[in-house]
């Protein structure tokens, strides 16, 4: 009978790729939400670049060229590569100034909505005696009405214009960012590592920040995702309406506004700033889907 | 002729490239024999079993040499042929006794399913006969358990409910996947006792997959000890406790905390099971062996007959005639 | 289950109150002198505007403003709006049954075309008709619906010519509102093709105002199902060798269709939202373009009033959605 020779234990964890790397293979995985963060990128160039990469001022009227078609139909010129709308103005320049007012408009919004939203959420979470059921009660009440009523009431209020439009959409999304930070929370706050935590003797704001809210980020990245398409989409909506950002300022909602009156004579004006719209929003639903795919079944998968 | 024979089955999730879940597994079961399948979380004792059961789905590839069920060859059955067996001569009862049954239904509905499907009854005759199957798993107040909803009833009370829907077809083979792990302590020796005297009873045969040896070691007349997919000993109970052949099954018995005798710390192997990064070529066991020679590295052992079991090792221990 | 529906009663109530407070809140912030506000007149002599400031109740502390506002609605009185000088309350009765009958069409289409597809796309995940159906779902909810509706105008209307551009009937037709619905108060008239003409006129705006709703509920009833198709309780049924369509319709579909009950119920706030979009587009009647109207007109009875009635219906029909939940799902029932 041989003697039995110790084994060494290899340090296994090290084969194992990092959760970076882990995430951007899963992420990447999706083509739909890769394309969607290629064409994002686009935008966001468009935005940053706007003035150099628009090849006209978007609020310089060409007298002379009113409703001309996109450069690749009869009538068309290539100097107005998208055409150009009623008042003259080259349309590729407005919508790429546009993809500003959408970017900005979104970023500012979750950021306003996200912030307090979390704040709150782990005060509902932490303190469901005390603040939950007034926190909640209050959201309920917010939620109870639709969101672009809201939106709409609130601009209805304030007046129009793109501060009040970004407020407006704020507002309208706190809600969900409570109520998922809220739910989050108190689902982590009945685990063990919370509980370890709290007898090593951790102070409520490092708990709250340090310990149980980064396990929270999954949901709400997905849920920021969201929200700044779905501002994006209310933004125009408002525009739309007249409520919002106004005339002759290039937002995307705002140019179909006055394009109504040109269904029969010059599709292109409805069409085309409609046609961004849904692609940037294409993207970023693409792009919070494949978050979403990437960052959870982590979860679901381990078996 | 056994009733169960499963020969070099091999579990995939992906292409045939991937790494197997279950890895060339041999297993015979015979009419009226308890067997337990033990192993650690991962090593595919449960996986083994959904394959028998054509529980299977994509991406998981079902390969095996042989896969016999009381004279059907479960890999060429159409799938309405296997509906036949399955529920009927070969039923399966799972972990989580909680999440088993349908919550949007009543039990009386559940187990009269099968009563409907396998047996042909209906009405008056299959709520009849669903009440005596709820009596004979020992179920307190049966009547009023029929139209109560599974969200109403204990974790030991559903795994009884489980029990009567797989013994509804009268099978010649149950298989039990850990069916008290998630049980009160004091629950699951009701549970094991209910089993065993269905098994006598009706004499079906069991094949028990749990991790508790002391479980197998009362209930079991063979035990197949899987680790990383494959068999690595198979033998008769009480033998393979007192003389393991295979390092594995050595260790496993030494980690039951009761066999520690006071020590310090619990005796365990070094290392962890291999995953999908780092199968080693040789044994699957080499990294962590306390008995590895340079063999056992590169070359994979067969599942061979030993002196007192069946073993997959090169060098197997307490190989002397007793 | 009466305890159960009690209970969610009892939550309603500090809610409604809650909106109230929230649309009080909303007019006393306009900017402005508020008997202007109110009045919608600029410029009103300080006799009158005493006199006005007496009788809106304007100087007396906010909560007792409150306390009259409450008092008002619970007696029915909603005010006036600025424009017609009829009662918010009958306009709304009036125009509220086109929003309705708009609505109703547009759930129709969107739960019978996002169930089936959603189902379909289940069963067979990862094929063409699953990606498909993923895409245009995607597609659907990702879309400004007032663009949508031009494009569909754009089409159907303009281009071919089989549908009509906007209002709910041809204004030859004059048909006697009974229940104010048209596709029902037609069928009493004596013309023939009234009630084609109706529907003519409902089929585009109640696509488009589906379209959303449609998107989510098929995307929500797959992975519903593929959710509940994973679970413990159908690979039970599976080894009790059921066969494939019991295990799928009987206990897939039945648990799977609880979640997608209540992203039904939730659409009705979108599809309230949506309606303010779909009736600007095509001259629909509703209370959506009343409401749009009025806050373009400054008529702030109608807007602060108006408000609030959507709020209530929004909250009523989640309500009636919650009860229907608990019916389906035996576990929220006899929860507590």
């Amino acid at each position: 009978m041989t003697t039995p020779t110790p084994a060494v234990a290899v340090d296994q964890s090290l084969l194992y790729p990092s959760p970076y790397k882990e995430f951007w293979q899963a992420f990447s995985k999706n083509k739909g939400a890769v394309a969607g963060l290629l064409f994002m990128l686009l935008v966001v160039f468009c935005a940053l670049f706007a003035p150099w990469v628009a090849p006209h001022d978007p609020s310089e009227q060409f007298r002379d060229a009113l409703l001309t078609p996109p450069s690749w139909l009869e009538g068309g010129q290539w100097q107005y590569l998208l055409g150009t709308d009623e008042l003259g103005r080259d349309l590729l320049s407005r919508l790429i100034h546009g993809s500003r007012l959408s970017l900005l408009i979104g970023l500012s919004s979750v950021v306003m909505s996200l912030i307090p939203g979390i704040l709150l959420g782990l005060l509902a979470g932490f303190f469901p005696r005390i603040m939950g059921p007034s926190i909640m009660r209050l959201m309920d009440v917010m939620l109870a009405l639709p969101s672009l009523l809201l939106a709409v009431a609130i601009v209805a209020i304030l007046g129009p214009g793109l501060i009040n439009t970004v407020i407006a959409i704020a507002v309208v999304s706190l809600p969900s960012y409570v109520r998922l930070t809220r739910a989050a929370v108190m689902g982590e706050l009945n685990r063990d590592y919370v509980t370890a935590a709290r007898l090593a003797g951790a102070s409520l704001p490092r708990l709250m920040f340090v310990t149980v809210l980064p396990n929270c980020m999954a949901p709400l990245i997905v849920q920021a995702t969201l929200s700044f398409s779905s501002a994006i989409l209310d933004a125009a909506a408002l525009g739309f309406l007249g409520l919002g950002v106004q005339p002759p300022t290039p937002e995307w909602g705002t140019m179909l506004a006055s394009a109504r009156d040109y269904i029969e004579r010059a599709w292109w004006v409805v069409s085309l700033p409609g046609l961004t719209i849904l692609l940037s929003v294409l993207a970023i639903n693409l792009m919070g889907d494949g978050l979403r795919d990437a960052l959870d079944p982590k979860l679901k998968n381990a078996a | 002729m056994s009733l169960l024979n499963i020969s070099n089955l091999s579990v995939r999730f992906g292409d045939r490239n991937a790494v197997p879940v279950v890895d060339g597994l041999d297993l015979k079961v015979d009419k009226g024999e308890v067997l337990a399948i033990v192993g650690e979380s991962g090593s595919g004792k449960s996986v083994t079993m959904m394959a028998l059961m054509g529980l299977v789905d994509s991406p998981g590839i079902v390969t095996a040499d042989a896969l016999t069920f009381d004279g059907n060859d479960m890999l060429k059955l159409s799938n309405r042929q296997r509906r036949k067996v399955v529920g009927k001569d070969l039923a399966m009862i799972f972990q989580d006794p909680m999440t088993a049954l349908n919550p949007s239904y009543t039990v009386g509905f559940q187990i009269e399913e099968v009563l409907r499907q396998h047996l042909g009854m209906n009405g008056k005759a299959a709520r009849q006969r669903a009440l005596e199957l709820l009596k004979k798993v020992e179920i307190p107040a049966p009547e009023s358990r029929l139209d109560a909803y599974p969200h109403q009833l204990s974790g030991g009370m559903s795994q009884r409910v489980a029990i009567a829907m797989a013994i509804a077809g009268e099978p010649k083979l149950l298989i039990a996947d850990e069916p008290t792990t998630a049980l009160d302590v004091t629950i699951q020796a009701q549970i094991m006792e209910l089993l065993l005297s269905l098994q006598q009873e009706q004499d079906m045969a069991l094949i028990l997959i749990t991790h508790d040896l002391a479980v197998v070691a009362e209930t079991a007349q063979r035990v197949c000890v899987m680790y990383a997919g494959q068999a690595v000993e198979v033998g008769h109970v009480p033998q393979l406790f007192d003389i393991p052949a295979h390092p594995y099954s050595e260790a496993l018995l030494a980690a039951i905390p009761e066999h520690s005798e006071g020590a310090e710390r619990l005796a365990t192997l070094p290392g962890i099971v291999p995953g999908r990064y780092d199968r080693p070529q040789g044994c699957l066991l080499s990294p962590r062996c306390p008995y590895v020679q340079d063999h056992c590295r590169q070359q994979r052992p067969g599942l061979d007959p030993k002196t007192h079991s069946l073993a997959r090792c090169f060098y197997p221990l307490n190989q002397e005639v007793a | 289950m009466l305890s159960f529906i009690a209970r969610r009663l009892g939550l309603l109530i500090p809610t409604f109150f809650g909106i109230t407070l929230l649309t009080f809140a909303l007019i006393r912030l306009i900017p402005g002198d508020p008997v202007e506000v109110m009045m919608g007149e600029r410029r009103v002599d300080p006799e009158m505007h005493a006199q006005a400031m007496e009788r809106l109740g304007l100087n007396k502390p906010l909560y007792a403003q409150y306390i009259d506002y409450v008092g008002k609605l619970a007696h029915g009185d909603l005010g006036e709006s600025l424009r017609t000088r009829t009662s918010v309350w009958s306009e709304f009765k009036s125009l509220f049954p086109a929003t309705l009958e708009l609505s109703i069409a547009a759930l129709i289409f969107a739960g019978v075309f996002g169930l089936l597809a959603g189902v379909i796309a289940a069963l067979k995940r990862g094929s063409l008709f699953d990606h498909g159906v993923m895409g245009i779902s995607l597609a659907g909810y990702s879309m400004p619906i007032f663009w949508w509706g031009l494009i569909l105008i754009m089409f159907f209307s303009v281009s071919l010519g089989w549908t009509p551009v906007s209002g709910r009937i041809d204004l030859l037709y004059d048909i006697e509102p009974r229940t104010g619905f048209m596709l029902i108060d037609t069928l009493f008239s004596d013309d023939e093709g009234a009630w084609l003409d109706a529907l003519r006129h409902l089929i585009l705006p109640s696509i488009v105002l589906g379209t959303i709703p449609l998107a989510v509920i098929a995307r929500m009833t797959r992975s519903s199902m593929l959710e509940v198709l994973r679970e413990d309780y159908v690979r039970t049924a599976r080894a009790k060798g059921l066969s494939p369509a019991r295990v799928v319709f009987v206990h897939g579909l039945r648990n799977a269709l609880i979640p997608v009950l209540t992203v039904f119920g939730l659409q009705t706030g979108t599809l309230l939202a949506g309606a303010v979009l779909t009736e600007t587009i095509f001259s629909w009647p509703g209370i959506g373009k009343w409401l749009i109207e009025a806050i373009g007109a400054r008529d702030y009875p109608v807007v602060q009033n108006g408000i609030l009635l959507i709020a209530c219906l929004v909250i009523l029909v989640n309500f009636v959605v919650d009860i229907l939940y608990g019916l389906a799902n035996p576990r929220i029932r006899h929860q507590r």
